[in-house]
């Protein structure tokens, strides 16, 4: 979808599907129909497969989840003990606050700095404004990872190797985000800002009360897109967060396959955990998700 | 659709802009733009710099600065080293793997899904939840359906008649595959849903007079859907091609590079350059060859788009 394209549509998908059935072509539309449902089906049943396995195997007991997949099907004596483990153990909690704390002020951070970028991009005219365009373009063509050796050598010069920061100020210029809130705020009317200005308002004033209000579903979509990513994000963490203290959700699952050996339903259970703030996260914003990707349209 | 339309777009109005450019709207400007930028030039410019100098030197870890000059060495030593091939091999044969699958799949996948008139959220939650799961949890997920033998992987291969099946990330020519398996099952919901907001680009009226002239849902989409949806798929196709490339948490989780160094790929050999032999210069090396390829790919949309508009105009 573009971006530009994006406020104007109409929400749901279907609303926008071809009719199914028209006259003329009523046979045929209806075996297609019959073939697409079919086809949906069973992929959609592969691809749940893996989740539903990883928490079957999870409600299992470790002796069962260790004998192999059979035992694991057959036994249906389901138990959270894995949970009450991993929960009780500490571990995970410690891993949920890096990873809380690292993502929440990154995106904080991240929206801050980006509508103000999208904002001064959109509305203001000035110089360098070209040149400050230019640079954003290249910086959607530079894949991240790969710089994660001069990131890690100019963390260490600055000084804040190992510590949250490092996780964090790397993620916070989000390039794609710019974009989208420079298209979003270029589509904005612009008649509020002129009613506010001739009421003696500024341009910060304007920014903070006139502009993020109206934005607030654009910002959310991209926040949780934000999230997501450096919920995820295990390269960083793994290299530049050398206190094992600071371990973030995807870095402390690294280590659980190497540490807890044989407790299968554990380990399973461990990746559930990671995994179920974005789960519920996705569940309640699922359209600002879909829409966020779909908008922003590249990732990483 | 494609993102790069709305880059190139928004580089014509930010032109635009410069002639009538007032010097206090140009402070103020800057005053916003502040903080982005720093951090922008900081931690995404300036790393692409110093990686390209610090190829030419023999930078370390253990010592501070650049250390001494390298001229080309790092290079040479990358470009005739075994170990480097092979990453660099096992990189592009995992995105041939993927991106061939996760392109065409997503495409029919999204296709159907557009077309049928209820359960349309099931199916994106069936296929796009995988992909907001962190890769650490993929690993885990995925290490255990491939447990040798008693694995479900294996299992379902004894059932169907194959009684000592291969450990599928223990055997050096599966690893890979095993790997991409899994990659494919984490982001095709990315694709999918690029797709199915491709789809809502083609106007309705499309259909419906293609409709009245009897056009079947196969003709339709033959003639109407697949053509409409070309702007997508090549962004989609060089999205894939791109993050691919960059694969490194799959391989890392799941075999760490081996058996021996059957799937070590080239962002893993530099990091191990980089964090285990401690040789900053030489892994920079590595990463600005790694670099280069990512930017041939995107260099060669650049073309085909230009080709493309010079033949329409």
């Amino acid at each position: 979808m573009s971006t530009t394209s994006a406020p104007r549509r109409t929400r749901g998908v279907s609303a926008a599907a071809p009719p199914a059935r028209q006259p003329g072509s009523k046979g045929s539309g209806r075996s297609f129909g019959i073939i697409a449902w079919t086809v949906l089906i069973i992929f959609s049943i592969i691809w749940l497969i893996p989740s539903f396995w990883a928490i079957k195997t999870s409600l299992t007991a470790n002796s069962t989840a260790s004998l192999g997949a059979i035992p694991i099907v057959k036994d249906w004596h389901l138990t959270t003990a894995s949970y009450q483990t991993l929960l009780k153990g500490g571990d995970i909690w410690q891993w949920y606050l890096a990873s809380a704390v690292t993502g929440v002020v990154t995106v904080f951070l991240s929206m801050l700095v980006c509508t103000m970028a999208g904002y001064a991009l959109s509305r203001m005219k000035f110089k360098g404004s070209a040149v400050m365009m230019g640079l954003i373009v290249l910086g959607v063509m530079i894949p991240g990872q790969v710089l994660i050796v001069p990131l890690f050598a100019l963390l260490n010069q600055l000084g804040i190797l190992g510590t949250y920061w490092s996780v964090i100020l790397p993620q916070v210029p989000q390039v794609l985000a710019v974009f989208v809130f420079k298209h979003f705020f270029d589509s904005l009317p612009k008649d509020f800002e002129e009613a506010a200005r001739i009421d003696g308002a500024g341009y910060w004033q304007t920014y903070t009360r006139i502009l993020l209000p109206l934005s607030r579903p654009v910002i959310a979509a991209m926040s949780i897109v934000t999230f997501v990513g450096v919920w995820n994000n295990l390269l960083l963490p793994l290299f530049v967060l050398t206190n094992p203290k600071l371990m973030t959700i995807p870095v402390g699952l690294a280590t659980v396959q190497g540490s807890f050996g044989q407790r299968y339903a554990d380990i399973q259970a461990s990746s559930i955990l990671g995994a179920l703030p974005l789960i519920i996260l996705f569940l309640i914003f699922q359209r600002q998700v879909v829409e966020g990707v779909a908008g922003s349209g590249i990732k990483g | 659709m494609s993102t790069t339309t709305a880059v190139a777009r928004s580089e014509e109005t930010g032109r635009g802009k410069t002639g009538e450019a007032a010097p206090r709207e140009t402070r103020i400007a800057w005053a916003f733009l502040a903080p982005f930028a720093v951090l922008y030039v900081l931690f995404l410019i300036w790393p692409v710099i110093y990686m390209v100098i610090s190829s030419f030197f023999n930078t370390t870890l253990v010592h501070k600065g650049l250390g001494s000059f390298a001229g080309g060495a790092n290079y040479a030593e990358m470009l005739s080293k075994h170990e480097f091939w092979v990453a660099m091999w096992n990189t592009i044969w995992f995105t041939i793997l993927t991106v061939v699958p996760l392109v065409l799949l997503a495409f029919v996948l999204a296709i159907l899904a557009n077309r049928v008139r209820r359960g349309q959220w099931f199916f994106r939650l069936a296929f796009f939840l995988p992909f907001i799961l962190p890769s650490a949890a993929i690993g885990i997920i995925w290490n255990f359906i491939y447990t040798p033998d008693s694995g479900l992987w294996n299992q379902v291969q004894k059932w169907f008649g194959n009684d000592s099946p291969s450990p599928v990330l223990a055997t050096p020519h599966l690893a890979m595959i095993g790997i991409a398996i899994a990659t494919i099952w984490w982001t095709i919901g990315f694709n999918f849903v690029l797709y199915l907001a491709g789809l809502q680009d083609i106007p309705r009226e499309l259909y419906e007079a293609a409709a009245v002239d009897g056009a079947t849902p196969w003709q339709q989409i033959r003639s109407i859907t697949v053509p409409m949806l070309s702007p997508t798929t090549q962004l989609v196709v060089l999205l894939q091609i791109i993050a691919s490339l960059k694969i490194f948490d799959q391989v890392y989780l799941m075999t760490g590079g081996g058996p021996g160094i059957s799937t070590e790929v080239v962002l893993q050999l530099v990091t191990n350059t980089a964090f285990t032999d401690y040789r900053v210069g030489a892994a920079s090396a590595a990463s600005v060859l790694l670099f280069l390829v990512i930017l041939i790919v995107a260099l060669v949309r650049v073309a085909i788009d230009r080709i493309r508009s010079r033949k329409e105009a």
